[in-house]
C-alpha cells in the first residue's frame, strides 16, 4: 500500500510524504544519505535527492519548488553549527517554517541540543536505525501546518 | 473568467503559490482545477520542449546547460523533471536536480520534480498542468524531463510542442530505431556524449531514419551531437528547437493533429470523471463486495460480473 496521510481512492489521489536530502557544505560523505533516501521511498515516499555540496539558500529554493514537508540535512564535516541554523533561518525569512527539518551525521550532543532548541525537529546520530528515522518523518509530515 | 486570490498570486509571481498549486494538481484536487480554468486563456503559447529517453543518457545534464543557455538569454524556464514511482511502495527517488547548476535565488528558473506515481494516463495531465502554471507564472520556454524506455513512453507527445528524444552512442543497432515508439515521436534527436567513439554511427542511423520518415508540418527531424562534458552542441540543439517551433507556427500547426489532441486531453478528463461515478454508486455498494465474493466462489464468471455491474450503474442513471 503506498504510503501516505489517508485513504487512497481514485478522484481523490493522495499525496505521498515529500522529503528533500540534502548535504550541505563541503564534505563527501554521502553513503548515509542515500541510505536514508532509499529507506524513505521504500517506505512510500517521494525523496527529492538534492546530493552533494549544497549550500543553505540552494536547500531552502529546493525545499520551495519542490513543495516538501520534511527536510533531512546530513552533515559530517562538522560545520552543522553555522549550516543548520542557516537553512532555519531562511525558512523563517521565507515565511516557510512549516517546512519540518531533521538532521543526521556527527553531530555532538551539545550542539544536537542547541540545533534542537533553534528548531531542529530531530537529529539521528550514528547507529540510528531507519525504522525510527521512517517512524519520525512520518511523525513529522503529518504535523506539519495545515496550509495557508 | 476573473482571477481568483490564488490565480493572482500566480500571475503576481509567487513561487510558494505555484509550488503548493502543483502539489494540489498532483493530488487531483477541485480547487486546483479551480484556478486552471481561470489560467488557462494565459497558456498555450510559450514552446514546451519534451526531453525524453533511456535512463543514464544524460537528460538532465543537457537540461542544465539548456537552462544556462535560455537564461543568457534572458529567457525564464520552468523545468517538469518526472521520474518513476516504485510500483511496490510508491514512492520514489527523485534524482533530477544534482545535475542543476544554477544561482538559487535566480526568478527565472523554476525547477519542479514529479514522481509517475503509477496512475496510467493521470500523469500526462498533471504534467499537462503543471506546466500550463509554470507558464501563467511568466516562464517562456517549459522542458519536461521524462524517462523513456524507448519503446512505450509516449505520454509527452501530446503536451510538448517540441519532443527531443536523447540517446548515446552504442545503444543498439538501427533495429532499435525501426520499433515503435519513442523513435516516431522525435522531433530532435540528441546524440548525447558525442565525445565516446560510435557518436557518428548513431548519428548516421538517426538520420536515415528521420530523411525516411513522413514529414509532420513539413518538418524532417534533426539531429544534433551534443557533449555535456564537453559543452559542444547545446546551441545548435536550442536552434534545432527554435527552428521547429517556427516551422509549426508557421505551418499554423496542424489543426487536425491540435484538434486531436485537445480531444485526448478532454477525453481523459472525461474518463477520469466516468472513474469517480463508478467509485460512488457502483464500488462503494455492498452489492460490489458480493459480486466479488461470488466471483471468488466461481458461481460467476467475470465477463456476467462486468454485464451485471454496468446493467446496475445504467439502471442507476
Amino acid at each position: 500500500m503506498p504510503e501516505g496521510k489517508g485513504r487512497k481512492s481514485p478522484g481523490a489521489k493522495v499525496r505521498p510524504i515529500r522529503v528533500l536530502i540534502a548535504k550541505p557544505g563541503l564534505d563527501g560523505h554521502d553513503r548515509g544519505a542515500k541510505v536514508v533516501a532509499r529507506a524513505l521511498r521504500d517506505a512510500g515516499m517521494e525523496v527529492i535527492y538534492a546530493g552533494l555540496r549544497q549550500t543553505p539558500e540552494d536547500i531552502v529554493a529546493a525545499a520551495m519548488e519542490e513543495d516538501v514537508d520534511i527536510i533531512g540535512l546530513s552533515i559530517l564535516s562538522g560545520a552543522h553549527n553555522v549550516l543548520v541554523p542557516r537553512v532555519l533561518e531562511l525558512l523563517k525569512e521565507r515565511r516557510a517554517i512549516d517546512v519540518q527539518v531533521f538532521a543526521g551525521g556527527i553531530i555532538p550532543d551539545e550542539d544536537a541540543a542547541r540545533l534542537r532548541k533553534l528548531g531542529v525537529k530531530a537529529i539521528f546520530g550514528p547507529g540510528a536505525s531507519l525504522e525510527t528515522i521512517i517512524q519520525t518523518a512520518r511523525d513529522l509530515a503529518a504535523k506539519r501546518v495545515a496550509r495557508v | 473568467m476573473a482571477a481568483g486570490p490564488v490565480a493572482q498570486r500566480i500571475l503576481q509571481g509567487d513561487r510558494r503559490a505555484l509550488a503548493r498549486l502543483i502539489s494540489d494538481v498532483e493530488e487531483g484536487r477541485e480547487e486546483a482545477r479551480e484556478v486552471l480554468r481561470e489560467l488557462y486563456p494565459r497558456t498555450g503559447k510559450a514552446p514546451v520542449v519534451g526531453i525524453s529517453g533511456p535512463l543514464g543518457v544524460g537528460k538532465s545534464s543537457l537540461i542544465n546547460q539548456l537552462i544556462q543557455q535560455l537564461r543568457t538569454a534572458g529567457k525564464k524556464v520552468g523545468v517538469i523533471a518526472v521520474d518513476p514511482s516504485s510500483p511496490f511502495s510508491g514512492g520514489a527517488v527523485l534524482g533530477d536536480r544534482i545535475r542543476i547548476e544554477r544561482d538559487p535565488d535566480d526568478p527565472g528558473v523554476f525547477f519542479r520534480s514529479m514522481a509517475s506515481r503509477g496512475h496510467a494516463g493521470g500523469l500526462s495531465q498533471s504534467t499537462r498542468d503543471a506546466v500550463r502554471l509554470l507558464e501563467a507564472f511568466g516562464m517562456d520556454v517549459v522542458l519536461v524531463e521524462t524517462v523513456g524506455s524507448g519503446q512505450v513512453d509516449v505520454e509527452i507527445h501530446d503536451i510538448a510542442t517540441t519532443r527531443v528524444v536523447v540517446v548515446v552512442p552504442h545503444l543498439g543497432d538501427e533495429v532499435q530505431t525501426l520499433k515503435a515508439g519513442l523513435f516516431e515521436i522525435a522531433d530532435v534527436f540528441v546524440v548525447n556524449k558525442c565525445e565516446l567513439p560510435g557518436a557518428d554511427l548513431a548519428a548516421r542511423d538517426l538520420k536515415e531514419l528521420a530523411t525516411l520518415a513522413v514529414p509532420r508540418d513539413g518538418w524532417v527531424p534533426r539531429v544534433v551531437l551534443t557533449s555535456t562534458v564537453e559543452r559542444k552542441g547545446i546551441g545548435e540543439l536550442w536552434s534545432a528547437v527554435r527552428e521547429h517551433e517556427s516551422a509549426v507556427h508557421e505551418g499554423g500547426g496542424s489543426s487536425e493533429v491540435l484538434r486531436e489532441r485537445a480531444e485526448r486531453e478532454v477525453r481523459g478528463l472525461l474518463q477520469e470523471k466516468v472513474e469517480q461515478l463508478l467509485q460512488e454508486e457502483l464500488l462503494e455498494d455492498p452489492a460490489w463486495a458480493r459480486l466479488l465474493d461470488r466471483l471468488m466462489d466461481k458461481e460467476v464468471d467475470p465477463y456476467t460480473a462486468a454485464d451485471r455491474a454496468f446493467q446496475e450503474l445504467k439502471r442507476r442513471l
